[in-house]
């Protein structure tokens, strides 16, 4: 029965995964990388219900504690650069680089 | 004693380290006290050490790491003990030459803006780093104060150092990483070795005594002996020394080339013979091919230099073949000769690189090219840089000679053509020598020098000593052989060599 | 007394030295006193000036004082027991190597003790006059001084290191003292040149050295040569032979011969006392001392009579052709020393011969030189021989003096080189053989040659018309010159009659060289032949340069003259075979260093910083291509893991 469970947290995790390559807008990629978290999260959450353990429960707290600290800082990131440049295209701040 | 010998300069560095801005003064100051402290324990230490009592004396030793059998060990036998006076004796004259040279560093064309109180800092914890790695008994504690030494000198030479300093420095620092990095590795190999033997330890007594597989030692043997190599410095690994001696500041090429160098050839007697006996004759024949080469090479490019400072360099070269050749001799008179050798380079060349600096100091250029003449401006000058260079090129009477005598003597008797190679190193050492005595001393004075200083005070006190203490070993080398002979039996009963009897068996006494 | 001579009859002199009493254990003084003179002036620096001329003659004629007590106190000792040695501290201890400092004084040494101090002190108050003008005269006092040290531990050591310790410390001097003109450029060069000269052959006695100890177990002379017949042919020839080659460095001998000449750049006391009387005859003493070894070796001792001869004759040759005064002499001085060194090669008795040459030429060629010295004097310093003529009236006692010393350098008979000289060529003669035949015909032919251009000096000097400089006015020089002038005369004179006549020197020689054969002639057919030679010498000379006019400028010669001016072109030789080839090897090493061994490193180094330099690219700045870059290596550990599982 959990399996079905498993199967949907690949497919929301590739969602994700594609939207973070494909995707040029930052909120967009932010959002895509929230959503690679979840589904590892209700992967996780599976995992403790077919193993009967609770391992898995608290591992994804500690995945939400961990993806809220990243949106504090992740979005106050994406907040300055969009002041600076006019432009939330992750794309366009490439430069540090070689 | 000897945990004091390092407590003082390198409490004593921290000190001049943290003192305020603008105390140039005293920190100079406080470190020629602290260094000439610590000179005068080290003579009370050699005056107390008894050549025939046992092998290690002034012994301390304390858990370190104990989860890895680390140990706080120190102790000098005849051989360590040697270096670290010489290391003492160096380290006051060093810093009184080098009075003045923070503030000048970098030449004209690239103003100074560096520390003056770092200088000394760095100075007092290079002596710190260079006596207990004379004295440490323990492995790991010796490879600690190995790499250590090389921070200094990397921010000596890089900080205060000629127009190349950057260069030099860097290239000096990689050379010595790499050959510690394989140092690193043997020592861990030692270690899993002595483990594997029922009871891992970094001691050296305790390793001497172990038994190691040939091929086994034989790889640990290479892993110490290049990064020696590296530091002594054996052709042809050399190429760090003359470009790190000449960019140095003067007193650091002293040290680098007087004492550091030294802890190379030191390493190969204490630990490669030592440690790995069967596998150090294994590679006798390498080495010593590399020794004569290094002999003849290192004099042949002397001569052909233009720099006086590369020139004294590639002379030390010349003189590092010679001091392993007598180690590898693994004869008595060979490896006392070699330690004296040791002793007597560091005076010598010590004594070179100081003049050759305070001569550069006044004319601002290292090229021999821009003397001429000096000898008419300068006498005392001219004089003491002739019998240093006369002790370079092993005149009897000063204090070379009876080391390369010894070693020459010593290498014969056992392996008669590299002794015959090598001594044609005397008849280069005498064309390098005095050309460049000629071409900066002689002849009509060159303009730009006519209006140059003879000796100050100052550098008269820093110069004395050394010519002293080269004549007083030229002519009465006793006290120091019977320091060192004993140490030197030590090795050999160790690597299971004895001298060859003479050809003619003796009738009678000496005399 | 039987077994004795059975001894001496197979070649051994076993001295066997005991410890020195009274006068003769206070002979270290001989080396303190100089050596503290020398300290004294280079350490007093320019407060001594005024007074260090004093002190540096005091000093040697110190130690001429107890040279002449020690040599009494010898006397006074039966002719075995000369041998004494004084312990004096023990130098290097290393293992079965025990090295001694020691005085050994018998009659070999305790003669060159008394010539080195006994000319060298005349010579040091010559100097006082002759250098009273130069600002260094302290300096050169000092260096004085330290070669008097160092040549009187030459000849006292008791062991081949000590001995060594004098031999390279009389040419640090000898190199401070040719360049003592420092400022001059060819001083500095000729000084720079004798060192390293010298020093080729210092390796051949470095390595004798080594063999000593390899095969012997000890330095001393009395251990080596206690069993010197128990080593092999072979290594007792090698032996031999690496001395010679130490000798031939330091005696000017072929192959070595070329720093003498230049040499002469230094002061003219320095030629008279280094370069003409002392340090120059160490290579004899040497062969003479080591006398045990070479009688082992046949093949060694033929060698030390090639060497000999073919230098007394290039030697002369090169004396021929010099207008220099002072090259001249020094090309005699070489002729001379192939004299010795050829009897010393010549076994017994030419030990004596040598010796005895040795020690009227020291006389005789320091009166020559210092004679020369007051002529240069007298005319501004220059010395070319085209530029003199008749001074005999301006310069009575030099040219008295300097008379005495040519004829007794040409072997006018009854003078001192008569004795000596003639003693050789006898030698060389009763050495038998073919080989001796050569020998005794070339030592004749070099006397001839030697009446020939001594006469040559002494008529262009001396004699004919004066062909000066204008601004020249020849005056005698000062008494402090003329007396050591006068009294190095004495010696010329009467030197070689005192030594020879009578077996005086071979009896107290004998317990160092063996007993002297009885039923030496004095005079014999080859005296005659010498003596018609030099008067063949003489009159040539006379022909050539008294009877012609002599050109200020030297003519064109022809291509012998061209070929002795050019000193037998040893230099072009030298320059061809060792200097330029040399050149080239230090110059292709030193690229060789810079672009191969440092180029390999720097390749090394750049090669790790090109390769990173172009890898970095792959940071792009994007952050999509780092993500993407992150699944795909997540995605291959992923399937690592798979492939690993199953």
């Amino acid at each position: 029965m959990t399996d079905h469970y498993l199967v949907l947290s690949a497919i929301l995790f590739t969602i994700g995964a594609v939207g973070v390559l494909i995707r040029r807008n930052a909120i967009v990629v932010f959002m895509c990388v929230e959503l690679m978290l979840n589904a590892t999260n209700l992967a996780f959450v599976s995992f403790a219900r077919m193993h009967g353990s609770l391992d898995g429960q608290i591992i994804a707290f500690f995945v939400m504690v961990v993806a809220a600290a990243e949106v504090v800082v992740g979005l106050a990131i994406i907040m300055t650069i969009f002041r600076s440049r006019k432009s939330s295209s992750v794309d366009d701040a490439n430069l540090l680089k070689y | 004693m000897l945990t004091a010998l390092i407590a003082i300069p390198a409490i004593g560095a921290l000190l001049v380290a943290l003192l305020p801005k603008g105390k140039d003064a005293l920190a100079k100051r406080a470190a020629l006290v602290v260094t000439l402290i610590v000179a005068v324990l080290t003579v009370v230490m050699a005056l107390r050490f008894k050549a025939d009592g046992p092998r290690f004396q002034f012994t301390e030793k304390y858990w370190w790491i104990k989860q890895f059998g680390v140990h706080y060990a120190v102790g000098v036998d005849g051989v360590a003990l040697v270096l670290i006076v010489l290391s003492a004796i160096l380290v006051p004259l060093v810093v009184l030459a080098s009075w003045n040279d923070a503030e000048r560093s970098g030449g004209v064309d690239n103003p100074p803006k560096r520390s003056v109180k770092t200088y000394f800092a760095l100075l007092l914890s290079l002596e710190a780093m260079m006596i207990g790695v004379f004295a440490a008994t323990d492995i790991f504690l010796f490879y600690v104060f190995f790499e250590a030494m090389l921070f200094p000198v990397y921010f000596i030479i890089g900080s205060y150092g000629g127009p190349q300093r950057s260069y030099a420095a860097v290239k000096f620092l990689l050379y010595s990483l790499f050959g510690g990095l394989l140092m690193l590795a043997a020592v861990i190999g030692l270690y899993v070795v002595s483990a594997n033997a029922g009871h891992g330890t970094f001691l050296f007594d305790e390793l001497r005594n172990l038994h190691i597989a040939p091929t086994t030692a034989k790889w640990l043997f290479l892993g110490f002996f290049i990064a020696f190599a590296i530091k002594a410095p054996l052709v042809p690994f050399h190429t760090w020394l003359p470009d790190a001696a000449g960019q140095a500041p003067t007193g650091a090429a002293v040290l680098i080339v007087g004492v550091l160098d030294k802890v190379g050839t030191f390493g190969m007697l204490r630990f490669c013979l030592e440690l790995f006996p069967g596998a150090a004759k294994w590679f006798t024949p390498v080495v010593l091919t590399l020794s004569v080469v290094g002999i003849v090479y290192g004099a042949v490019l002397a001569i052909g230099q233009v720099d006086i400072k590369r020139l004294i360099a590639y002379t030390s070269i010349s003189h590092f073949g010679f001091i392993t050749l007598g180690i590898f001799a693994m004869t008595t008179q060979g490896q006392s000769g070699a330690t004296l050798y040791m002793v007597n380079h560091g005076f010598s060349t010590g004594a070179l690189f100081l003049l050759a600096g305070f001569m550069i100091t006044r004319r601002g250029s290292a090229r021999i090219d821009a003397y001429g003449g000096v000898q008419k401006v300068a006498p005392l000058l001219a004089g003491t840089f002739l019998v240093a260079g006369l002790s370079g090129l092993s005149l009897p009477g000063l204090s070379s000679f009876v080391s390369e005598f010894l070693v020459l003597v010593g290498t014969f008797t056992r392996y008669k053509v590299p002794a015959v190679i090598a001594t044609v190193g005397i008849i280069l050492a005498a064309v390098y020598i005095l050309w460049m005595y000629q071409r900066t001393m002689n002849g009509p004075t060159a303009e730009a020098v006519k209006g140059m200083s003879d000796l100050s005070k100052r550098e008269l006190i820093v110069i004395a000593p050394i010519i002293a203490i080269i004549v007083a070993l030229g002519f009465y080398p006793k006290p120091v052989l019977d320091v060192i002979n004993p140490s030197v039996k030590q090795t050999l009963v160790q690597v299971h060599q004895q001298d060859p009897k003479p050809t003619i068996a003796e009738k009678g006494s000496h005399q | 007394m039987t077994t004795m001579n059975a001894a001496l009859a197979a070649g051994e002199v076993v001295q066997h030295p005991h410890a020195a009493t009274g006068v003769l254990s206070a002979t270290w003084l001989l080396i303190a006193l100089p050596l503290a003179g020398a300290a004294i002036l280079l350490l007093g620096g320019r407060r001594t000036d005024k007074w260090g001329h004093l002190l540096g003659t005091a000093m040697s004629l110190g130690a001429f004082l107890v040279g002449a007590l020690a040599f009494a106190a010898m006397l006074g000792q039966k002719g075995d027991d000369r041998t004494n040695l004084v312990h004096l501290f023990q130098y290097i201890p290393a293992g079965s190597l025990n090295v001694d400092m020691n005085l050994w004084i018998d009659p070999l040494s305790i003669s060159f003790v008394l010539l080195i101090t006994g000319v060298g002190s005349l010579i040091h108050i010559y100097s006082i006059g002759y250098m009273a003008h130069d600002p260094d005269r302290r300096r050169f006092f000092a260096y004085l001084n330290l070669f008097v040290a160092a040549m009187l531990l030459l000849v006292l050591a008791d062991n081949y290191i000590g001995l060594y310790i004098g031999w390279e410390g009389v040419g640090l001097a000898s190199y401070l003292l040719i360049g003592f003109w420092q400022y001059k450029p060819s001083a500095a060069t000729a000084a720079k040149k004798a060192f390293i000269v010298n020093r080729v052959g210092d390796f051949g006695l470095s390595v004798a050295v080594m063999v000593m100890f390899a095969t012997f177990g000890s330095l001393s002379f009395q251990n080596v040569f206690g069993h010197a017949s128990e080593a092999s042919h072979g290594t007792v020839t090698a032996i031999g032979l690496l001395l010679l080659l130490g000798a031939c460095g330091k005696s000017a001998q072929l192959p070595l011969q070329s720093w003498l000449l230049d040499a002469m750049e230094g002061p003219t006391p320095v030629s008279a006392l280094i370069h003409a009387a002392t340090m120059v005859t160490a290579g004899v003493y040497l062969i003479v001392r080591s006398h045990v070894i070479f009688e082992l070796s046949p093949d060694a001792r033929l060698l030390v009579t090639i060497v000999g001869a073919a230098t007394l004759l290039a030697g002369a040759i090169i004396g021929c052709a010099k207008d220099d005064i002072k090259k001249a002499l020094a090309g005699s001085t070489m002729s001379q020393i192939g004299y010795m060194v050829l009897a010393a090669g010549l076994g017994r008795p030419g030990y004596v011969f040598a010796i005895a040459h040795l020690i009227a030429h020291g006389f005789f060629k320091a009166g020559l030189f210092l004679g020369a010295g007051s002529v240069m004097h007298a005319m501004n310093d220059d010395v070319n021989m085209r530029k003199y003529g008749g001074l005999r009236k301006y310069m009575p006692i030099t040219f008295a003096t300097f008379g005495l010393g040519y004829l007794a350098i040409i072997g006018f008979p009854g003078l001192s080189g008569w004795w000596t000289k003639d003693g050789i060529i006898d030698a060389a003669f009763e050495k038998g053989g073919t080989s001796g035949q050569i020998l005794g015909w070339l030592a004749l032919l070099g006397a001839g040659i030697t009446a020939y251009y001594m006469s040559r000096v002494m008529f262009m000097t001396f004699f004919g018309e004066p062909r000066w400089d204008e601004d020249v006015h020849p005056h005698e020089s000062p008494r402090v010159m003329t007396i050591p002038l006068i009294l190095l005369a004495i010696g010329s004179i009467a030197g070689g009659a005192f030594l020879i006549a009578g077996d005086r020197f071979a009896n107290f020689l004998a317990p160092v060289v063996g007993e002297p054969e009885a039923g030496h002639k004095l005079i014999t057919p080859y005296t005659v032949i010498v003596f018609a030679l030099m008067v063949v010498g003489v009159g040539l000379a006379y022909v050539q340069y008294l009877r012609r006019p002599i050109p200020r400028t030297a003519p064109a010669g022809n291509v012998a003259t061209t070929f002795a001016r050019r000193d037998l072109y040893g230099d072009a030789l030298n320059e061809s075979l060792f200097m330029r080839p040399g050149q080239w090897l230090t110059r292709l090493t030193v690229y060789f260093d810079n672009r191969g061994v440092d180029g390999l490193v720097n390749g090394l180094a750049a090669f790790i910083g090109g390769t990173s330099g172009r890898v970095r690219r792959v940071q792009t700045g994007f952050v999509r291509s780092y993500a993407l870059s992150m699944f795909v290596g997540a995605a291959l550990v992923v399937a690592a893991l798979f492939l690993v599982r199953i």
